[in-house]
């Protein structure tokens, strides 16, 4: 049933809405502003808001200095690379937990869910000594395998979920119909579930993206992704904000634009079975 | 062909019982209506038959061959879910050609068998939409068309009609029983009905807590009911039970009479009571009337034109001959 909502009430909650859209989006618009400014305008007090002189120095500056198109290129292979790896497990993994659960599916659940719990430091020492004895250090196939792993978890409760939700009779239907399990997995399944595997697609490709824990102290420069690339701007250089904020601009900008483009899905699939 | 022995077949759920031994033989071209209350093991029965479950022992025969371990899809069977199961990604001829898709067949024989089936179901005008744009009704004969167009040794079809409006009901009730007709294939249909089991039915089989309480035609089972449970689960509405001294003078521990069987009179007859409710329905009228010495009221049907109001007395006398005796155990003593 419709609820009568007053206009007063309505502009209220606009405006808190508002508010906190802008109070979240506000770091990364300071960046972005930061980043058109000189060096001198970027640290002034009180600080300048839209009236400074316009300038694409830094861009110019941070082009010349390092290779953005090799970090970028190593973002995208670890993002791909790691989600995709994980799709190859999680799919398996979320459709047998979902249609053939056992009396410990909800434990396995809340384990691998716990693994996110663990601080990642925790475990830093023993990674990074198993990586240099394999010889993984800085290498695109360790990190891979470090970002799948840490996904993982997330990929299989979201599809578990999205998969919960998939009537067991229409599997069962394929089933007496003739379909062998490769192609009820082929030809019921996975249609159905297109927009629960896109979203969860996008949103371990926007984690992956982001990690910079592992990718920071697992790389050097051959598989150093964009996360490197910014922390590269940061304290050796002492305080130039503008630059860094170029490059900040520069490694989320790929990311922001997918994300701004599939916000839909995200929502999508971050809330389904939220609400019937 | 389509003949279905079940021998000794059992099912437990981790320690629990529940399908114990049932043998049955379903003839080739029979319709059988499984029939019973909710959670009698009358859909885990037809899952077992469909291969959906695994027996926990005993065997399953169709055509005199050993299905027991076969995967569904080999047995030769067809389903039709109560939610209908429709892919709901693909079209409505997409839904009816997956199994001959999935069988291999040749697009000509595939788009043939569909146009059939689609003739045969009213479907023709529907063919390119999705499930979703379909009324209730329609969506129940896609999942019959998609039975059909493989040609089983048998349908199953569990609850098929529970999500359909009353109307419509009895409209699908008469077009699977024209389809038996027309098709002569075995079908076997799960209920907890018992109008659809007695209007549809060749054989009738009775389940109560994962047990057969009585196999026989409609008819069969309204004269001659095996037991208390099949005389009280089988008419509408349900046959009266009367204990104590009124049944130990007819020769059982307690006595069942139809509604229909009772004769109404004013002035004389063998129970002495008063009319309760009166529920009118045109045709015929229930009157539930208070017997001295019995705890619940007794059910009794009459014509649609009978005028009794609550509180009036009335007698009741059982019909010579129909009068149904149970032991303390509640068999049918005869």
């Amino acid at each position: 049933m419709a609820r009568a909502v007053s206009t007063r009430r309505k502009i209220t909650m606009t405006i808190i809405g508002w508010s906190i859209g802008l109070l979240i989006f506000f770091p990364v618009m300071w960046t972005i502003l930061t980043s058109f400014k000189s060096e001198l305008d970027a640290i002034a007090t009180p600080p300048k808001w839209f009236f400074f002189n316009w300038t694409l120095e830094n861009y110019q500056t941070v082009h010349a200095r390092s290779d953005y198109f090799r970090f970028m290129m190593n973002s995208v292979y670890l993002a791909v690379g790691s989600t995709a790896l994980g799709l190859l497990f999680a799919i398996p993994a979320a459709w047998a937990m979902a249609f053939s659960p056992t009396k410990r599916t909800k434990d396995i659940l809340l384990w691998m869910l716990s693994t996110k719990m663990l601080p990642a430091v925790g475990v830093l020492i023993p990674i990074y000594l198993m990586f240099r004895n394999w010889g993984l250090l800085d290498s695109h196939v360790g990190l891979i395998v470090v970002l799948f792993l840490i996904n993982l978890p997330i990929m299989v409760w979201m599809l578990y979920t999205y998969f919960k939700e998939i009537p067991g009779e229409i599997l069962e239907a394929a089933r007496m119909d003739g379909a062998s399990l490769t192609k009820e997995i082929v030809y019921v399944l996975t249609p159905m579930s297109v927009p629960g595997i896109a979203s969860t697609v996008l949103l371990c490709i926007i984690l992956a993206w982001n990690e910079a824990f592992w990718t920071l102290n697992l790389t050097t420069s051959n598989a150093a992704p964009l996360t490197a690339f910014i922390a590269s701007y940061s304290s050796p250089q002492g305080n130039f904000y503008a630059k860094l904020s170029a490059a900040s601009t520069l490694a989320i900008a790929p990311i922001l634009i997918l994300g701004w483009f599939s916000q839909k899905q995200l929502v999508r699939g971050l809330t389904f079975g939220a609400v019937k | 062909m389509g003949q279905i022995t079940l021998d000794k077949v059992s099912k437990s759920f981790g320690s629990t019982d529940v399908i114990h031994a049932v043998d049955l033989e379903i003839e080739d071209g029979e319709f059988v209506v499984f029939v019973g209350p909710s959670g009698c093991g009358k859909s885990t029965l037809l899952r077992l038959i469909a291969g959906l479950e695994d027996v926990t022992s005993g065997r399953i025969m169709i055509d005199g061959t050993d299905a027991t371990g076969l995967a569904p899809a080999k047995r030769r069977l067809s389903m039709v879910f109560q939610s209908y199961a429709l892919y709901p990604h693909m079209s409505v001829r997409q839904n009816i050609a997956f199994p001959l898709k999935m069988a291999g067949e040749s697009k000509d024989s595939i788009e043939r068998k569909v146009a059939d089936a689609a003739r045969t179901l009213n479907l023709a005008d529907y063919l390119d939409r999705k499930p979703r744009q379909l009324s209730g009704g329609q969506r129940q004969r896609v999942a019959i068309g998609r039975a059909i167009v493989r040609e089983p040794a048998a349908f199953l079809f569990d609850e098929p009609l529970s999500n359909l409006d009353a109307a419509l009901r009895v409209n699908m009730r008469l077009e699977i029983s024209e389809l038996h007709q027309h098709l002569k294939t075995t079908m076997i249909y799960v209920t907890h009905d018992q109008v659809e089991a007695m209007t549809m039915a060749d054989k009738i089989v009775v389940l109560n807590a994962g047990r057969i309480e009585q196999i026989g035609s409609p008819l069969d089972l309204y004269r001659n009911p095996a037991n208390r449970f099949v005389a009280g689960f089988i008419g509408s509405p349900k046959m009266n039970f009367v204990e104590g001294d009124a049944a130990r003078g007819q020769g059982g521990e307690t006595i069942g009479v139809r509604p229909e069987h009772l004769d109404i009179s004013t002035t004389d007859g063998a129970w002495k009571g008063t009319v309760g409710v009166s529920e009118h329905l045109g045709s015929d009228t229930f009157l539930h009337v208070h017997v001295d010495g019995q705890p619940t009221p007794i059910t009794a049907r009459t014509g649609g034109e009978f005028t009794l109001s609550h509180g009036d007395t009335v007698y009741l006398t059982p019909k010579a001959g129909k009068v149904h005796k149970f032991d303390g155990s509640g068999l049918a003593v005869r």
